[in-house]
């Protein structure tokens, strides 16, 4: 039995993955992953290295299709429905990649443009009034000319979020977000992804394993193990600390190495 | 760790009646490479069921040599089914020898290949079936995008474009003049050496005008471009799949097609055929220039030779043949980068693969064009 969180919550489902299965070739990254995602939450896809994570993020970004089962966005599953109605719901993500993976051929401005000017109709105005109001949140507005090869680490990671906000998506999905950052600037992006929730309304999908980060402000998640490549615990990130009895998930979550089956070498 | 010298690293064992003992002595630097490896046999003395344990006394200093040896021990003793002591081990080396495992790493697996024919050609054909249609794919998106470009409800931005012209065009200037007054000059040293012979020196102009217009310059400008051009855009699209950049277009919908392939495409087709003719000119200006230092031909009579010999339907064959060249640099380079992996090598491989591919191609290609200019009679 997967511990659960309390069935408290009553918000309504905005995805849902059913028994998916994702595959490389005949290698299975994970199996069996089932879970609910509700609006307006922030959902934590936990578990160590190597467990699969930015898979199941990589497959619900629409990168990559799954070899078994069923990804529901608002009720339609996303990978049988035609690619066309495939694109408008690709049209609410907005994602921060692991690597910020800003084109680096632009500046941080023209970044966040890029999917206003080729998508949507905006005059050269508005979408410069976009660019400036979305580095502004982000705290970035200093960098606007400035080519990614410029700034730090920390500064990509706010400019990918910008540009994940280009097209005001109602869903975010944020991989490793603060992987590589120093606490404070960590702290501060914790308090821009509450914000972001609570301002725009956003459904946020957050891959991390910075405890204190999803101590803090994930409010639902599921732990991926990897040697069993199954999910292994569901629930938010603080209730799995304090009431889950899976050895793994209660070694991750207080950071003890596993005594019960040994190291993992 | 001591730092007086102790010797050469020397390791025994002692089968005594209350345990096994290795007794270590000497310097064990793994770079000074005297360091002795542990023998598979090594624990054949020690009596079965005895713990084994250390003398390190005359251990002098030590780093990660020691501690190689002493894994390979662990390993012996743990498959020897030995009781391990370590306690009279230095404390520091204790700890290292802890975090490693009493298994070896598990031998990679040997790949079997069988054979099997049959497989093999269906793999490749599908394969290549497969590469067809994605290639012709990319090609129809890219049309399609080119035409809506055109009719103004195109996604293309115009700065992507400019700068590739740019790269494409002013800055390939300088090598393909050099390489077209080269080759013209070439074509003419040797025309001039057979031709003097007949007292034909005039024909030079000839020549060169026909080789160049009709072939030398489209093929040798397409080239450079495969190398110079090709190589750049499979290369960069290749850094950009391993950044993630691809995919993050990807997630947003823009279509790659429109953002990258299509301004690629676009500004190698706009400048290739004038590159062609340029390429023509100064190639014939190299030939002049051997043919005015050489043989006993006038400036004049060389270029009324020359306006003589090649006629305008050979420039028109010339240029549409280097449009087609520039579509098959930009496609095949393009889809190169997209196809390739994600490592610092596959850039590398993925730039190779563009030069090779365009050149080749664009010789097979002209290939065709020049039996499809008999048929024709041009």
């Amino acid at each position: 039995m997967v511990p659960q969180t309390p069935a408290t919550d009553s918000r309504e489902t905005l995805m849902s993955l059913q028994g998916i299965t994702l595959a490389f070739g005949p290698k299975v990254i994970q199996k069996d992953i089932s879970f609910d995602i509700k609006r307006g939450s922030i959902f934590a896809v936990m578990g160590g290295s190597g467990c699969g994570k930015s898979t199941v993020l990589k497959s619900m970004i629409g990168l990559l299709k799954p070899a078994a089962g069923q990804y529901l966005v608002d009720g339609e599953d996303y990978w049988t429905s035609d690619p066309a109605h495939r694109q408008t719901v690709s049209r609410r993500f907005g994602v921060l990649f692991q690597s910020a993976a800003l084109w680096s051929s632009l500046t941080v401005g023209e970044n966040v443009a890029l999917p206003m000017q080729m998508l949507t109709k905006m005059d050269p105005a508005t979408v410069r009034r976009q660019v400036e109001l979305k580095l502004g949140l982000v705290g970035m507005l200093q960098a606007i000319d400035q080519y990614p090869s410029e700034v730090s680490g920390g500064m990509k990671k706010r400019a990918g979020l910008a540009r994940a906000m280009a097209l005001d998506p109602d869903i975010l999905f944020f991989d490793e977000p603060s992987a590589g950052l120093d606490p404070i600037t960590s702290a501060r992006l914790d308090d821009l992804i509450l914000n972001l929730r609570d301002g725009l309304g956003a459904t946020i999908v957050i891959v991390s394993h910075e405890l204190p980060s999803l101590f803090k402000i994930a409010d639902d998640g599921i732990f991926l193990d990897a040697r069993t490549r199954t999910p292994i615990a569901h629930g938010a990130p603080a209730w799995l600390r304090d009431h889950c009895d899976e050895p793994q998930v209660h070694a991750f979550m207080h950071r003890e190495r596993e005594t019960e089956s040994g190291r993992t070498d | 760790m001591n730092s007086t010298d102790r010797g050469q690293p020397e390791w025994s064992l002692q089968a005594g009646d209350d345990a096994n003992v290795i007794i270590l002595s000497g310097d064990w630097i793994a770079q000074q490479g005297h360091v002795p490896d542990f023998p598979p046999d090594g624990l054949h003395q020690a009596r079965p069921d005895r713990p084994l344990t250390f003398n390190a006394e005359g251990l002098g200093r030590w780093d990660t040599g020691l501690i190689g040896f002493l894994w390979a021990l662990k390993q012996g003793a743990a498959q020897a089914h030995l009781d391990m002591r370590a306690e009279t081990l230095p404390d520091a080396a204790r700890k290292l020898l802890d975090l490693l495992p009493d298994r070896p790493a598990p031998a990679p697996p040997i790949p079997r290949r069988r054979f099997a024919p049959l497989a093999a050609i269906g793999t490749v054909t599908i394969d290549s079936l497969t590469e067809i249609g994605t290639v012709t794919e990319l090609g129809v998106e890219t049309a399609r995008g080119g035409i809506a470009s055109l009719t103004g409800r195109g996604r293309m931005r115009l700065t992507d474009l400019m700068s590739n012209i740019r790269d494409a065009g002013p800055s390939a200037l300088l090598i393909v003049s050099v390489v077209n007054f080269l080759v013209g000059a070439i074509l003419a040293f040797v025309g001039a050496v057979q031709l003097r012979k007949f007292a034909a020196d005039i024909y030079v102009a000839s020549l060169v005008g026909i080789a160049m217009v009709r072939e030398m310059s489209a093929v040798m400008t397409a080239i450079i471009m495969a190398g110079r051009t090709g190589g750049a855009y499979a290369a960069r699209i290749a850094t950009m799949q391993g950044n993630e950049e691809i995919d993050a277009l990807t997630v947003f919908g823009i279509p790659v097609s429109s953002y990258l392939i299509l301004p690629s495409i676009l500004s190698l087709t706009a400048t290739m055929p004038f590159l062609y003719l340029y390429g023509s000119l100064v190639g014939m200006l190299g030939g002049f220039t051997v043919a005015i230092g050489m043989l006993s031909v006038t400036g004049a009579g060389y270029f009324h030779q020359t306006l003589n010999a090649v006629a305008l339907n050979q420039f028109v064959f010339g240029f549409i043949k280097s449009i087609f060249f520039a579509v098959l640099i930009g496609l095949t380079s393009c889809r190169i980068g997209l196809q390739a992996g994600r490592s610092a090598a596959d850039v590398g491989v993925a730039a190779t693969r563009a030069v090779v591919v365009g050149i080749v191609g664009v010789i097979a290609l002209d290939a065709i064009f020049a039996v499809i200019a008999t048929t024709i009679g041009i």
